[in-house]
């Protein structure tokens, strides 16, 4: 229509106007949608969002404005906001700024007015693909050259650019273990669950050697959340391979899909990822379905190289460090979403458990984590028992 | 865990008839899980007293029960039956209650019946108010401070503690019944004493007040492995204060931060498991303080709900079907979700749209009654809309009202402000008005505490609208293109194969349309929009028929409706379902859509009552075939003066009459017909403003209070006094061949609007002949107007003068289910069937529908929602909905559908009697009648005396004017077991005013017409003999 202001435009070419609504900038990037309904704020700032465009698939953003509370890491990561019925309002008693507001004071571009759900679908028939969200003043040609100077998402090492320059400590509430962090990106709320469990949490550089992440003599390792393809961060894989064994290992996400590789399994790029708050993700040793929250463009293959797996139970397999098991899986495409490994302390989940935003089902695996860390801490950490069951459930314990 | 293999036989109870708090929404609900028991291969038992329901059809349950829902029937049938579980929670209140009490009295301890889908324990847990707040402070949740009470010096003690305003809460009722705001401590007797008659176990729950807080409900559900998930949260424009069924809502929520939203679902889990519904579907209201982010649990409620049902239709999951499938023993993950196929219903839909739903009232009928909404649920039926955006959605959910009344704002601001504070029926309207005026926001805030995203949304829709009424023209907001969407429940993440649509207006380009059809021709048929008084579930249960019958005959049936309470708009229901208002607009575009890619059939209209027809006209000129009767004979039938001359042609007798069109005119023809006259005004629909007055003082009187329009016709026909009144539903095709489906009398005289009046089938007294000129009268009217499909005459039969056609309905009537059920025969699907092209030989029908039973209904009416209101029936419906008594005669199936009714006869007490000079000799028969059966009689002067005369001891008693102790105080004190009292024009009408409004609150019979009183005690008469009746399934009664 005339009125429009500003447009955004896919690689294949399919091209959706709308009203540009943030910073007056253009954006490129992957874009993906989340089918989250609420918690647009904690979305932007996740640092896993880093080189993406997120599509809104619920229409009304920005109803409760922002605030300091929200946050997920110090700034925005996502590239760009796109959204069906903005809005900039700061009535709600908790909001300290408006969301539009914001977003321009971020310097972020946002296009609002468009058809979302016609964008969804065509990603979702399409997969994730480049793009952008530009003026209208930007013409189509302009906007086609820029998105094809985008790197694609596969083969990215995007952690790099969202880990922290230095090591940070950051103290538990109370005298509980302490967790070495490999800081790809890691979102807050990681971070305050640890803590608020009494654990003390070193955020390392994605880039700390083997010898760095010991130097403090932490109790476990953990593998952050992050931005970017898993396959391109061989040098974070080299790092973890040489500390699985030596103490137990857990991660969430990109962790997840980390600690995986450095075990010898293999990741692969979803067709347009799972981001959302509605996910239902079965425990394999419990039986019960936790409805997670979810950000991820890649995922861990099962068995024999299986994208699926169609069996609920916890099936095993063979790595570089003895046996997984799967202890999680995706119940709306039966993909991989946690497992443990059975001869060396270290599990994972491909979900977030930490939510933020996003139900809290899954929080009690911080609770397990932490109980298990402590227990590794007295025991010997070699041999059968204790296991890591961050994500294993207690069905063995 | 698949489902169990040690039950085999279900008792389902239904929610009984149509009442205020508890409606189609059960149908519905119940209906998906008979429907899916059935599936699972279990043998389904079923009762419910309510047949213009599609759960009450013969093949949706093994074994179907149209009896009353009481404690006493129910054992009957299980002592029949002998089911091996009783699924209690998709029944409503109604069920629970039943549930509650068969445990209690032992019988399901009797006869091994096990509670599946909530126990009595969480049942009682979720119900009993003092309970549920000790396992919410267990659990850790925060309640309103409370306090019990059972009498009133509880009642003053709590004012003290708790402060006013102060919330009564009954415990174990249903919408709210006898709740409300104390706000002055003079108030403290009567409103409390008024919720603990409303408690089935005299408890009420006094409470601190949180007026003006958000109020929010989400919907759970749970499976037996104690997987958890939240299909739906609601947030209500309306703050606390005001009933959730009578507030304007919106879904998902939308002011809430995920932070807090995901506290209330926390919370939400909390209470599920804590009150211990192991599995299905639960409704919980929270109250949340948006400055202070606190947080207070208002109830649950353990079973499927109102608001359950709007969740699934706002959400594409449907929570019944799903409830029905967890109670036998399948988790969550084993459910697949329908829409998307691929999926399990362990998850939590998203949305990518927004719900509005709006309350519908009828306050037009209850003069007198405080309009006020509050803590008890007043609204009659609800519209739900769907849009992309809140303002697309509130827009059209404005006009999916369908409002008989245009709101008038006053034009100074204080009066204005005054109506948006107050929470009323038309608040909304209102504070839109307010809003274009410019009042700013912080005022409208400070005075509703309505939280200010919504107000800023409605100062922009206002504002888009320019000058037009967002109702009429929807303005700015809706420029772009009409696109079609589907509901999907999952945001597009998934390809859906359920076709489920709304309309939704996008920036043109990008969008396109997401119906998907195959090549078939398509029929659409137009539902009935929100319930209302007079246009119920029985126009959905017509809907659905044709739905089924479309299919059947090999065309994808399209179902238009916008009431989220139906079976209609299931979406299993039609081939396609589009959630839309019922407007020209709405419709053609629609039908455009159908047509676009493969042929449209045309358009039934013959279902939903008076909405589609009124549309009738438009599609006709819009050149969209509309199917069976054409326009020309919907005309014929609804045009005074055509039908008059029709009927004279015919040389068939209609009451005399005349038209005027000025209040002058009115009294200067008033004479020419004669008196007693039935008045009514053309403008207003529904027989509303109908009234029957018997002098030319009394038409002044009614002039003045209804007042005559310019230029719009105002009706003045002879009322036939003391006639009896007949119903008939017949079939006509298109080669004039005419079926007599049923014949009904009515058991209270013609001046009852005939939807408030209790009727027989088949006609209890009327000779052959007399029913033979009914069947040829009606034949004639049908050929005469060229009806094609169902129609519907209402006779009265006058003393001397004989039958008169009182008017012609060419549609499905209200009677058609009740008509259907009595004799076995789907009336709407072979009416479709004739629609379609059939003709009458080809349906195979039997000459005479007679079959060796007698069916009655009776109607229930909701005065006790309306304070102050007048109980007396007139010729304006007021009634909400039906029920029917089935037995091989007329005075059990009387008696039958009386129970069922809620009115239950007494075999003993004390009888009281008031009646006019010209009832005197009738009531001598009553009497009589009663008196010889032991029960004692009581009289006001008049009527003492003239029994005593007849050898009946009558004891005579002071009318309220007389000094106490006068009839209301003997009521109060119990000691009435059944009130007979028929007035008769304006003086008596006064007087018996505060006698039923006494028995309506103290829950006692009262029979206001002779016909009724004779049929009554006929009733009691044969229960005396008989002992209670047997229990009748439809498979039996068909059977012969
Ligand atoms: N403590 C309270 N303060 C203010 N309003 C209340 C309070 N408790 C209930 N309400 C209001 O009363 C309505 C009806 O109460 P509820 O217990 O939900 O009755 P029902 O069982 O009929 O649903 C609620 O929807 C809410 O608006
Ligand atoms: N002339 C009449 N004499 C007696 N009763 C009448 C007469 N006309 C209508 N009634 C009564 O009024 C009721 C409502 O009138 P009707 O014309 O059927 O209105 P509606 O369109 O609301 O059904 C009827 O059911 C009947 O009981
Ligand atoms: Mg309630
Ligand atoms: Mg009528």
């Amino acid at each position: 229509m005339s009125d429009a202001t500003a447009y955004v435009l896919l690689e294949d070419g399919a091209r959706f106007d709308g009203l540009a609504c943030g910073a007056d900038e253009l954006a490129v990037g992957e874009i993906v949608f989340t089918t989250s309904m609420s918690g647009y704020q904690e979305a932007m700032s996740d640092p896993s969002y880093a080189g993406q465009l997120i599509t809104f698939t619920y229409p009304q953003i920005g109803n409760y404005g922002v605030c300091e509370e929200a946050m997920e890491s110090d700034r925005i990561h996502a590239r760009a906001a796109i959204m069906r019925a903005a809005v900039d309002r700061e009535d709600a008693p908790s909001a300290e700024g408006g969301w539009l507001s914001w977003l321009r004071d971020c310097g972020v571009p946002a296009i609002t007015d468009l058809d979302t759900r016609a964008l969804v679908r065509h990603i979702r028939d399409a997969g994730a693909m480049r793009g952008g969200v530009f003026p209208a003043r930007v013409s189509e040609a302009q906007a086609r050259q820029l998105i094809a100077a985008e790197p694609a998402m596969t083969g990215r090492d995007l952690a790099i650019d969202v880990t922290p320059k230095a090591v940070l400590t950051l103290a538990g509430a109370g005298d509980g273990p302490t967790v070495a962090m490999i800081d790809t990106g890691v979102k807050l709320s990681i971070i305050a669950n640890l803590r608020a469990r009494g654990a003390t949490v070193e955020l390392h550089p994605c880039t700390a050697s083997p010898d760095e992440l010991l130097a403090g003599d932490p109790d476990a390792i953990f593998l952050a959340n992050g931005p970017g393809d898993p396959a391109a961060l061989d040098y974070i894989v080299a790092t973890v391979r040489e500390l699985v064994g030596t103490k137990p290992v857990y991660g969430i996400c990109l962790g997840h899909q980390l600690l995986c590789r450095a075990v010898g399994l293999e990741t692969y790029k979803l067709p347009f990822g799972h981001h959302g708050a509605n996910h239902p993700v079965k425990d394999l040793t419990t039986g019960r379905t936790e409805i997670t929250s979810q950000n991820h463009g890649f995922a861990v293959l099962g068995p024999g190289g299986a994208k699926t797996i169609d069996s609920d139970e916890p099936v095993r397999w063979e790595t570089d460090f003895g046996a997984a098991e799967l202890t999680h899986i995706n119940l709306y495409d039966r993909t991989v979403e946690g497992l443990t490994l059975r001869d060396v302390p270290g599990a994972t989940v491909q979900y977030h458990p930490e939510a933020g935003p996003g139900p809290h089902d899954s929080l009690y695996l911080f609770d397990r984590f932490i109980a298990d860390i402590v227990q590794s801490a007295g025991a010997d950490c070699v041999g059968e028992s204790p296991r890591g069951r961050f994500a294993g459930g207690g069905a063995h314990a | 865990m698949p489902k169990r293999t040690d039950i085999e036989k279900i008792l389902l109870v239904g929610s009984g008839p149509i009442v205020i708090g508890q409606a189609a929404e059960f149908d519905y609900s119940g209906t998906q899980a008979c429907r899916v028991l059935m599936e699972e291969g279990y043998t389904v038992v079923l009762v419910n007293s309510n047949p213009a329901t599609i759960m009450t059809d013969p093949e949706v349950a093994t074994t179907t029960y149209i009896e009353p829902l009481l404690p006493g029937t129910l054992a009957r049938v299980i002592e029949k039956e002998r089911p091996d579980a009783l699924l209690p929670t998709l029944g409503g209140q109604t069920a629970l209650n039943l549930a509650k009490a068969l445990h209690e009295n032992g019988t399901l301890a009797k006869y091994g019946v096990e509670l599946i889908g909530a126990d009595y324990d969480a049942i009682d847990r979720a119900e009993d108010r003092d309970r549920f707040r000790a396992t919410m402070a267990e659990a850790g949740l925060r309640t309103p401070e409370s306090v019990i009470a059972t009498n009133l010096d509880d009642a003053h003690r709590a004012a003290r503690e708790l402060g006013l305003p102060m919330i009564i809460r009954p415990a174990f009722t249903l919408g709210g019944t006898g709740g409300g705001v104390v706000t002055r401590a003079q108030d403290i007797d009567t409103m409390v004493s008024r919720g603990l008659e409303a408690s089935p176990i005299h408890q009420v729950l006094l409470e601190q007040s949180v007026l003006g807080w958000g109020e929010f409900e989400l919907e759970v559900m749970r499976d037996h492995t104690d997987n958890v998930v939240i299909v739906c949260s609601i947030e209500n424009l309306d703050p606390m204060g005001v009933h959730t069924g009578d507030s304007v809502c919106v879904a998902p929520q939308q002011t809430l931060t995920d932070k807090l939203y995901q506290q209330l679902r926390d919370q939400a889990i909390t209470v599920i498991r804590a009150v211990g519904v192991e599995t299905g579907g639960s409704n919980v209201q929270f109250a949340v303080n948006p400055a202070t982010e606190e947080i207070m649990v208002i109830e649950m409620n353990p079973r499927v709900s109102r608001s359950s049902a709007l969740a699934s239709k706002a959400t594409g999951f449907p929570i019944a079907k799903i409830a029905a499938r967890l109670a036998v023993g399948y988790t969550l993950q084993e459910i697949p979700n329908d829409i998307t196929r691929a999926t399990p219903a362990s998850f939590e839909p998203a949305i990518d749209y927004c719900v509005v739903k709006w309350p519908r009232f009828a306050f037009e009928k209850f003069p007198g009654a405080e309009s006020g909404l509050t803590t008890h649920m007043k609204s009659v039926g609800e519209a739900m809309s769907i849009g992309r955006t809140f303002k697309q959605a509130f827009a059209k959910a404005l006009r999916s009202r369908e409002l008989d009344t245009t709101t008038v704002s006053p034009a100074g601001e204080d009066e204005l402000l005054a109506l948006v504070a107050a929470p009323g029926p038309e608040r909304f309207d209102h504070l839109l008005e307010a809003l274009r005026r410019g009042t700013p926001i912080d005022t409208v805030h400070a005075r509703t505490s309505i939280d200010p995203w919504f107000l800023r949304e409605l100062a922009e829709l206002v504002e888009s609208a320019g000058a037009d009424s967002i109702a009429n023209s929807p303005g700015g907001e809706f420029t772009g293109e009409r696109t079609f969407k589907s509901v999907d429940t999952c945001a597009a993440e998934f390809a859906a194969s359920t076709p489920y649509y709304y309309s939704s207006y996008e920036r043109a380009g990008a969008s396109t349309s997401e119906i998907e059809r195959g090549e078939k021709r398509s029929v659409v048929i137009l539902g009935s929009g929100p319930n209302r008084i007079g246009q119920g579930i029985e126009f959905d249960y017509c809907c659905v028929h044709a739905a089924e019958t479309v299919r059947a005959q090999g065309r994808d049936a399209v179902m238009i409706n916008c009431n989220p309470e139906t079976v209609s708009t299931d979406y299993d229901t039609s081939d396609r379902l589009y959630f839309e208002p019922l407007t020209l607009e709405h419709v053609l575009a629609v039908c455009e859509a159908e047509n676009a890619t493969a042929p449209l059939e045309g358009v039934i209209v013959q279902f939903g009552g008076q909405t589609p027809l009124k549309l009738a006209a438009g599609l006709h000129e819009a050149g969209i075939p509309i199917l069976g009767t054409g326009i020309e004979a919907i005309d014929l039938a609804e045009d005074r003066g055509r039908f008059g001359a029709l009927l004279h042609e015919l040389g068939y007798q209609a009451p005399p009459y005349a038209t005027a069109r000025s209040a002058q005119e009115a009294m200067a023809r008033a004479p020419e017909v004669g008196f007693p006259l039935l008045v009514r005004p053309s403008y207003v629909l529904g027989g509303r403003a109908m009234e029957i007055v018997y002098s030319l003082d009394g038409l002044q009187d009614y002039l003045d209070r209804v007042g005559a329009r310019d230029g719009r016709e105002i009706f003045l026909d002879l009322f036939l006094e003391d006639s009896i009144e007949v119903d008939v539903d017949a079939l006509c095709d298109a080669d004039k061949n005419v079926w007599i489906a049923g014949i009904m009398q009515h058991v209270e005289e013609a001046g009852i609007h005939s939807g408030d009046s209790a009727c027989v089938l088949p006609p209890h007294s009327l000779g052959e002949d007399m029913l033979q000129q009914i069947r040829q009268q009606t034949i004639g009217i049908a050929q005469a107007l060229g009806v094609v499909g169902l129609l519907n005459v209402q006779f009265a039969i006058h003393g001397q003068g004989g039958l008169h056609v009182i008017e012609a309905n060419p549609r499905a009537s209200r009677t058609v289910p009740f008509v259907s059920k009595a004799i076995g025969l789907p009336l709407a699907k072979l009416a479709c069937r004739i629609m379609l092209g059939e003709r009458l030989d080809e349906l195979n029908l039997p000459a005479d529908t007679t079959n060796g039973h007698v069916c009655v209904k009776e109607v229930v009416l909701p005065f006790d929602r309306f304070a102050g209101a007048d109980s007396l029936l007139g010729p304006e419906m007021r009634s909400t909905g039906e029920v029917m008594g089935i037995a091989h005669d007329f005075p059990t199936a009387f008696a039958k559908a009386q129970a069922a009714a809620g009115l239950r006869l007494p075999t003993e007490g004390t009888v009281f009697l008031t009646v006019t000079d010209g009832d005197k000799q009738g009531a001598t028969l009553i009497a009589t009648t009663l008196h010889d059966l032991g029960f004692k009689i009581i009289a006001t002067r008049g009527t003492a005396q003239s029994l005593r005369r007849s050898g009946i001891p009558a004891q005579p008693i002071n009318k309220i004017g007389e000094g106490s102790p006068h009839v209301v105080d003997y009521i109060e004190r119990g000691e009435v077991a059944l009130v007979i009292n028929t007035p008769v024009g304006t003086g008596a009408r006064a007087d018996g005013y505060e006698i039923r409004a006494a028995a309506i609150a103290h829950r006692i019979p009262c029979i206001t017409t002779m016909a009724g009183g004779v049929a009554a005690a006929r009733a009691i008469a044969v229960a005396a003999r008989e002992g209670p009746p047997d229990v009748l399934s439809l498979q039996e009664l068909y059977a012969h």
